[in-house]
């Protein structure tokens, strides 16, 4: 008879890469199911074609089976969420590869990459496709109705003009400085983009994975806190630039900071990192939604500070214990 | 009520204690053989005074210390020495052995006497008389504990430790030890707050032991300052330096002694035999083991002659369930896997456990996805996704002044790693390639 011989410890935790990847698969499924109540079976529609996206590179370039570790379809279901209702299946099939293909493979796969792979495919987008990127339909029809172009196909001809469209609250903040009441910014039911609505539910699943220790709380913590601040003290000092409480509820700030800043793999491994990390997207966030060309600006905070990691990292390494220095 | 004492990080692995928890210690029957190591402490080998066809009786000399730091080893049973020679050591290797065929009638009594009374001994008789029985750290890591109780006069200590947290999950030895003979591990305490002629002792127990804390403060005496301080449970407490910043504060300076924090810890099981060879007048032939995990069917606290072959010790246990698939000596959080069965239990043996298929399951490895979980898990504050990654490209050098040295291996990181990365396996890999790289330009230095 022989036995087994490993190294110790010969215990584990039961944690695991997939684990911890699905449980933020799981923790999404709200999410998404809130998106589906608000804009229709369309936003279903828009979630599966960036999935698809994400899953099919991955399985063709990817490590074996890394299509199972959960990974590829949190990209396509976070770029998902940042994307209009009625974008072209299309367009939101081609942002999920893009993400995928030139956020993570290209640097070696899982673990690999400097950037948000969703974020990434999502500034693809917004560079390929300004129009279909910042066209909010409303349903003009019944619940079930598709909205917008969903099925138009690649490089026809935009048929988004004919759609009713509805501005989104920074928007209509931005350029006709009309705000939003609080409760629909709450509650979700304003326009945007599919994960931009809901905070409460965004901020209840976030809750359950920062329980189960797969979420930093310190990054979103610090987002909220330095753009209340930031917002605070500008609107302060010149009442028409709006409140915190827009500042935090509007737009993809609750999203990002939850689930894209929070990316384990593109965001500092200290605590302290952690903070710096969330405080630097804070005050992007606000600096370019005040003084930037765009209304929003969440997605380029997080690609700014994601870039910045290495970096903090390396000026965040924990005191060695029984000495003054950094490890 | 005041909150239990604890250090920072570390990890709460599942406690397994259960199984041998209430089980009062018991004997086992002495095997066929026993197969002694030389080494079986840290520092400089035995040296034998033994050859085949000796006679020996329980308690004799058989090896002698060769230095200062080594001690000497004992027969743990009466019989005939059969050969001085290569046998499985329980750190993996082959190393030198003693083997004695057990006198199968024998009444194992031992000769009267061979440890002096300890009344009337000053300080420094006693410390030899330790040395002289061979008495080691019963914790693991088998320090001799003369070594300990001879501290530099120019160090000042402020206070003894004694380290009763026993945090490696499924051992109850040091648990039963407090348990059973309270009174023994205070009069162990009180030899060695004599020999050190320090004051005040603090003695810290988890808190998963209350019958243990309860026993010890019954038997406390009025005439020496000792304090029981419970612990949140939390591995590595038992660890010197994790241990003595929950019970004082103070942080062991990187790469110094806990002398240099004023302290001096000593566990529980080293003190308990400390009382017992002057007790008993026996030096020290047997030790606590624990037995115990799924794989084994009658699991227990056992008194163990020291170098009972685990198989021997195993069928004073039952023998092993079906599905047993691996057999740790130690912890399992720091303990070593024994491939073969004919190897014994040693001075430094806590427990031997038997792990089933479902226990040691091996999972598959994924990319780091710099969780930063290993951060929070390491007691020393190391960033042990750096060194891994540099571990993993054999980047040994660069490790250096990121304070690998302070890695002591417990364990931690490969606990909490979700992507499976041996970290800890690849950190002692790391630790002995910088120490050859260390010594070959010292080795050549003086040509």
């Amino acid at each position: 008879m022989s036995y087994l011989v490993t190294a110790s410890p010969h215990l584990h935790s039961g944690d695991s890469t997939p684990k911890i990847m699905w449980n933020v698969v799981l923790s999404l499924v709200p999410v998404v199911a809130a998106a589906t109540h608000f804009f229709g079976p369309t936003a279903l529609l828009v979630v599966l074609a960036c999935v698809l996206g994400a899953l099919v590179p991955e399985r063709i370039w990817g490590q074996r089976s890394s299509t199972r570790d959960g990974s590829a379809a949190i990209t396509g279901i976070l770029l998902a969420l940042t994307l209009p209702p009625g974008i072209p299946l299309w367009m939101a099939f081609l942002g999920g590869a893009f993400g995928i293909v030139f956020g993570k493979l290209v640097f070696g796969g899982l673990g690999q990459n400097v950037f948000n792979p969703a974020l990434l495919g999502r500034a693809f987008l917004q560079a390929a496709f300004p129009v279909a990127i910042t066209t909010w339909p409303v349903a003009a029809g019944p619940w079930w109705g598709l909205r917008g172009g969903t099925f138009a196909l690649p490089f026809a001809s935009p048929s988004a003009l004919d759609t009713v469209t509805a501005a989104t609250p920074l928007g209509l903040m931005k350029f006709e400085h009309k705000g939003t009441p609080v409760l629909d910014l709450l509650l979700g039911t304003t326009g945007g983009s599919l994960g931009e609505t809901a905070a409460l539910v965004i901020l209840l699943c976030g809750g359950y994975l920062a329980l189960r220790n797969y979420l930093n709380w310190r990054i979103p913590a610090s987002i909220f806190v330095t753009v209340a601040f930031f917002s605070a003290v500008l609107h302060l000092a010149d009442p028409r630039y709006p409140g915190p409480v827009f500042m935090l509820l509007s737009g993809g700030l609750v999203l990002g900071a939850v689930f894209m800043a929070t990316d384990m793999v593109t965001s500092p491994v200290t605590h302290r990192g952690a903070l710096i990390f969330g405080a630097g997207i804070g005050v992007l966030v606000v600096a370019i939604r005040v003084w930037g060309g765009l209304a929003e600006g969440v997605m380029y905070a997080i690609l700014l500070m994601n870039a910045a990691v290495p970096a903090i990292n390396r000026v965040t390494q924990p005191r060695v214990f029984g000495t003054k220095e950094a490890a | 009520m005041r909150a239990l004492l604890r250090f920072r990080h570390g990890v709460h692995p599942p406690e397994r204690k259960e199984r041998t928890a209430a089980l009062a210690t018991r004997r086992m029957p002495y095997p066929a053989e026993v197969v002694l190591p030389l080494r079986q402490h840290a520092g400089k080998p035995a040296i034998p005074i033994v050859k085949a066809g000796d006679r020996v009786e329980r308690g004799d000399k058989i090896a002698a210390a060769d230095g200062f730091v080594s001690v000497p080893v004992h027969a743990s049973a009466t019989g005939t020495v059969t050969e001085v020679g290569l046998w499985p050591h329980p750190d993996g290797s082959c190393d030198q052995a003693i083997r004695i065929a057990v006198e199968p009638w024998s009444a194992q009594a031992a000769r009267p006497r061979m440890v002096p009374e300890w009344r009337g001994l000053a300080p420094r008789e006693i410390v030899a008389a330790v040395q002289e029985a061979g008495v080691v750290g019963l914790g693991g890591a088998a320090f001799p504990t003369h070594v300990k109780l001879s501290p530099p006069k120019d160090k000042r200590i402020e206070a003894l430790i004694i380290n009763g947290c026993e945090c490696e999950p499924y051992l109850t030895t040091d648990h039963r030890t407090m348990a059973d003979f309270p009174d023994r591990v205070l009069l162990g305490v009180r030899l060695m707050m004599k020999c050190l002629s320090v004051e005040r002792t603090l003695f810290g127990i988890e808190e998963n032991k209350p019958d243990a804390i309860d026993a010890i403060r019954r038997a406390l005496p009025g005439d020496i300052d000792v304090t029981v301080l419970p612990l949140s449970v939390k591995y590595p407490q038992g660890a010197e330096k994790m241990l003595i910043k929950a019970l004082t504060g103070r942080e062991v300076p990187s790469g110094k002694l806990p002398l240099d924090a004023g302290v001096i810890v000593q566990n529980v099981a080293s003190v308990a035999t400390i009382a017992e060879v002057f007790e008993t007048g026996l030096p020290l032939v047997e030790r606590i083991v624990t037995v115990s995990g799924a794989g084994v069917r009658r699991p227990g606290n056992l008194i163990v002659p020291v170098g009972t072959k685990l198989k021997d010790l195993l069928d004073a246990c039952g023998g092993l369930a079906d599905d047993a698939s691996e057999i740790v000596s130690g912890g399992p959080m720091m303990g070593v896997s024994q491939k073969d069965l004919m190897t014994p239990v040693s001075k430094g043996t806590t427990g031997i456990l038997v792990l089933t298929e479902a226990e040691a399951r091996r999972n598959r490895a994924y990319p780091c996805i710099r969780c930063g979980h290993c951060l929070d898990a390491c007691p020393v504050f190391l960033n042990p996704q750096i060194l891994g990654s540099l571990a993993r490209k054999s980047r040994y050098a660069d490790m250096e002044p990121l304070h690998l040295r302070d890695c002591m291996l417990c364990g931690c990181c490969s606990y909490v790693c979700p992507s499976h990365i041996p970290l800890s396996q690849l950190f002692a890999a790391a630790k002995t390639a910088l120490r050859k790289a260390n010594a070959a330009p010292a080795a050549k230095a003086p040509a």
